[in-house]
């Protein structure tokens, strides 16, 4: 059969690359080498959705021979390859992989990428020493806290100041730098931000009880400086492994790029990157291989799954002279093709371009921590300022009082509180979402999910579960289903899945031949079978007005038997579509399937605006018409048609079984067959921004009544710290409430 | 209060050998892939021979 030369090309093409040395690899220029010989390959793996995935990749390369290293990062999904040989090997590793049923992509580290892993060690290092000093310091001022001179005396005390001092300064000159370079930075462009204060009142915090130490004085603030650090450097950290993971979303898109296609040169077969491919060539594409560029078909009959780009939940028959997009799937027989449009121009290319602009518009989201900053910050230097003039103006003590005075002011309004009040809800709403099996990946998306006035749904894979299910099987009869389901077992056509899932027992063995475009035949016990299409072997009277997913199976001699299928609803979806409507949200269906199948479940979820036939550029277009509109728009979607409007609304959400791309690109993934985890997060997101608004009333509060105190200088050292720490431990309690709610 | 003497050295030094510790689990990566790790655990050293 031609279909099995065909189809087999993908093995044997890269099979012929290895062996023969005249070809060079396509994949050598990935390959980077070090002075030792050994060979390092970094790939991009698509496929990998659960642990076994790890054991079964990596112990299938690591027994080739010279191989140094073979790891998968499953938490980035990428695969690390090392080896001592020739770089030509490439393509026999990534022919190894593919084979086991993976689509790996040769991955180039951006420039950003790099810097932001460094940047993460460094984060990491400064948290560590942080963590480390505050428990020591801990240690030493717990006695210092519970005991007075007469008790522990003053030799032990002035002891224990400058063990305090010794393991203080050093850690804050080395974990504070985070906050001193950001602090830095915007005072040299003439702006402040909440490091401001931070930094300010470290280092005052630091310096004053260096003072007070060299003076013998009875209280030093040690503890406070590094606790502060401490805490605050948890925050940052958390928030920046948020960041870096939106980040990797454009980096896996274009890695997608990266691929290779078969090109015809007259008679011959070359390999080549597929951003290498120029308008006009010819290309072969195998059978689950993915349509490397824009194109027109010139020989073949096949189905292409075009769900990954448009959402459409029936695979699409093309014939010679139909036209392709880049990304979409060729699922039934190969396929020779023209190149319509080079790589960089096609559809793939226009939807990384949309994410990037997209990913421009979110940058401009404000961050409510930094929005209270920015009203606290010039507040906090005034009144300080207006402290020290106050006394060293109109009262005649000494000027060294006057500045104490002023400090205390500072760090009795030390935004020890305020920079807790976001990030312990946002930490503990995340822990406690993570753990209901919604995925949050980065703690402000709690914030902008508290925002949202609008939702914007997919249907394929969103509302339904984006995978057909036989829904007359009650009708057939057993053996037409075993009859069906065993014809089924030999195409990846998502209705004969649907098939062969319907059915459980014992299959007939058939020779079957796959009818491109048509079905599937085969002959059994003397009769020919056929399963296809209704205009194949379909009833030949009946009317062509249904538009219902449905294939038929024919026996010569009886009258053919109708299969209905239908893209299920998943079970909650109307349950959720009503919960949001409670929550006063407007909700939006939009999808890329036909308009029959949209308004079907637009009217059975009770959806009042929907839209049908969307390209991800239209879809994109809507979403900026609502956010010009003012309105705070969520999207909920799974394919790379939706990648766009994911990235770009101000907040997304994805099923775990959604695209690589569009659970990267979301802010938060669920996991399993319910759509009801959205809502309750939406809920849980309101919940823990209530929490965060009181929280800052609560440091709004003590902050109102601590400062005047502090001014008129009736606040001793001592009591600062104490009204610090109890008003951090009244915001972090306070945070705790989530725990009933969630 | 001599105890000290001793008392403190000790509890800085075992904070010491903590952050050595940290640093170490750093530098060799171990914070790369915070998931793969759980799951590694459950994998037997040797493939069973495929059926």
């Amino acid at each position: 059969m031609a279909k099995a030369a065909l189809s087999d090309l993908p093995s044997d093409r890269i099979a012929v690359a290895a062996n023969d040395l005249s070809q060079t690899s396509v994949y050598a220029p990935f390959v980077s080498s070090d002075a030792a010989g050994i060979q390092t390959l970094v790939l991009a793996v698509e496929g990998v959705h659960c642990p076994a995935c790890i054991q079964k990749i990596e112990s299938s390369l690591a027994g080739l021979d010279g191989m140094k290293q073979a790891r998968l990062n499953y938490s980035t999904k990428r695969l690390t390859l090392a080896w001592a040989g020739t770089a030509a090997r490439a393509d026999e590793l990534i022919a190894r992989v593919t084979s086991l049923g993976y689509r790996a992509q040769p991955f180039e580290p951006e420039r950003a990428e790099r810097s932001d892993s460094e940047h993460a060690r460094f984060l990491r290092m400064c948290l560590g020493v942080a963590g480390f000093a505050s428990g020591n310091i801990m240690l030493l001022s717990f006695a210092l806290w519970l005991t007075d001179a007469h008790q522990m005396g003053l030799v032990t005390r002035e002891f224990f100041h400058l063990i305090s001092a010794l393991i203080a300064v050093p850690t804050v000159a080395y974990s504070g730098r985070p906050f001193f370079r950001s602090a830095f930075a915007v005072l040299s462009q003439g702006r402040t931000n909440m490091d401001v204060p931070i930094s300010l009142g470290v280092l005052l915090a630091t310096g004053m009880s260096l003072f007070e130490m060299f003076h013998g004085a009875e209280h030093v603030f040690f503890d406070s400086a590094v606790m502060l650090l401490f805490f605050l450097l948890i925050g940052r950290y958390l928030d920046f492994m948020a960041l870096s993971n939106a980040r990797r979303a454009a980096g896996d898109l274009l890695s997608m790029m990266a691929g290779t296609a078969t090109v015809l040169d007259g008679t011959q077969t070359r390999t080549i990157l597929i951003r290498d491919l120029r308008e006009g060539m010819v290309a072969l594409v195998g059978t689950g291989e993915r349509i490397p560029a824009d194109a027109t078909v010139l020989e073949g009959v096949s189905d292409i799954d075009t769900s990954p780009v448009t959402g459409e939940s029936l695979p699409q028959s093309v014939k010679s002279g139909d036209s392709l997009y880049s990304g979409t799937i060729n699922i039934a027989a190969p396929l020779k093709i023209r190149i319509a449009r080079a790589a960089e121009d096609s559809l793939l290319a226009d939807v990384i371009r949309m994410m990037e602009k997209a990913e421009q518009g979110q940058a401009r989201y404000v961050r409510i921590a930094d929005r209270a900053a920015k009203m606290y910050t010039p507040v906090v230097h005034i009144l300080a300022a207006a402290t020290l003039i106050g006394w060293l103006g109109f009262s005649d003590v000494p000027w060294q009082q006057a500045l104490m005075t002023a400090v205390t002011v500072l760090i009795i309004t030390c935004p020890c509180a305020l920079g807790l009040a976001v990030p312990v809800v946002q930490v503990l709403g995340v822990g406690r979402l993570m753990r209901r099996g919604v995925l949050i990946k980065s703690g402000d998306a709690l914030e902008r999910l508290a925002a949202v006035d609008t939702v914007i749904l997919d249907k394929t894979g969103t509302l339904t579960l984006g995978r057909p299910a036989l829904t007359n099987g009650a009708d057939i009869t057993a053996a037409d289903l075993r009859l069906a389901a065993s014809l089924a077992a030999h195409s990846k056509h998502p209705l004969s899945v649907a098939i062969a899932h319907a059915y459980e027992g014992p299959l007939y063995d058939l020779s079957i031949e796959e009818v491109p475009g048509c079905g599937l035949a085969a002959t059994f016990e003397g009769t020919d079978v056929k399963l296809g299409s209704r205009a194949w072997c379909g009833p030949k009277n009946a009317t062509e007005t249904d538009s219902a997913l449905e294939i038929w199976l024919a026996r010569a001699g009886t009258a053919p038997v109708r299969f209905l299928f239908d893209d299920p609803l998943r079970t909650d979806a109307g349950e959720t579509v009503r919960a949001f409507e409670r929550m006063g949200l407007a909700v939006i269906l939009a999808s890329g399937d036909r308009e029959s199948a949209v308004s079907k479940t637009a009217e059975s979820l009770g959806i009042p605006e929907w839209h049908a036939h969307m390209k991800p550029a239209d879809k994109f277009a809507l979403l900026e018409r609502l956010k010009a509109g003012g309105h705070k728009v969520m999207m909920v979607g799974d394919g790379l048609n939706d990648a766009p409007v994911l990235t770009g609304a101000d907040v997304s959400a994805s099923p775990a079984t959604g695209l690589d791309i569009a659970r990267n690109a979301a802010d938060l993934v669920y996991t399993g067959d319910k759509f009801a985890p959205v809502a309750r997060t939406l809920a849980a997101a309101r919940f823990s921004q209530h929490l965060v608004i009181e929280n800052f009333l609560l440091a709004i509060a003590y902050n109102v009544l601590a400062v005047p105190l502090a001014m008129a200088g009736y606040v001793t050292p001592l009591v600062a710290a104490i009204a610090m720490s109890s008003s951090s431990l009244i915001v972090i309690a306070n945070a705790f409430r989530l725990r009933s709610r969630t | 209060m001599s105890i000290l003497l001793y008392l403190i050295p000790i509890a800085l030094f075992l904070g010491l050998c903590w952050l050595g510790v940290f640093v170490w689990s750093l530098r060799t990566g171990q914070y790369d892939d915070l998931e793969g790790a759980a799951n590694r655990i459950l994998f037997d050293d040797e493939m069973p021979p495929q059926a």
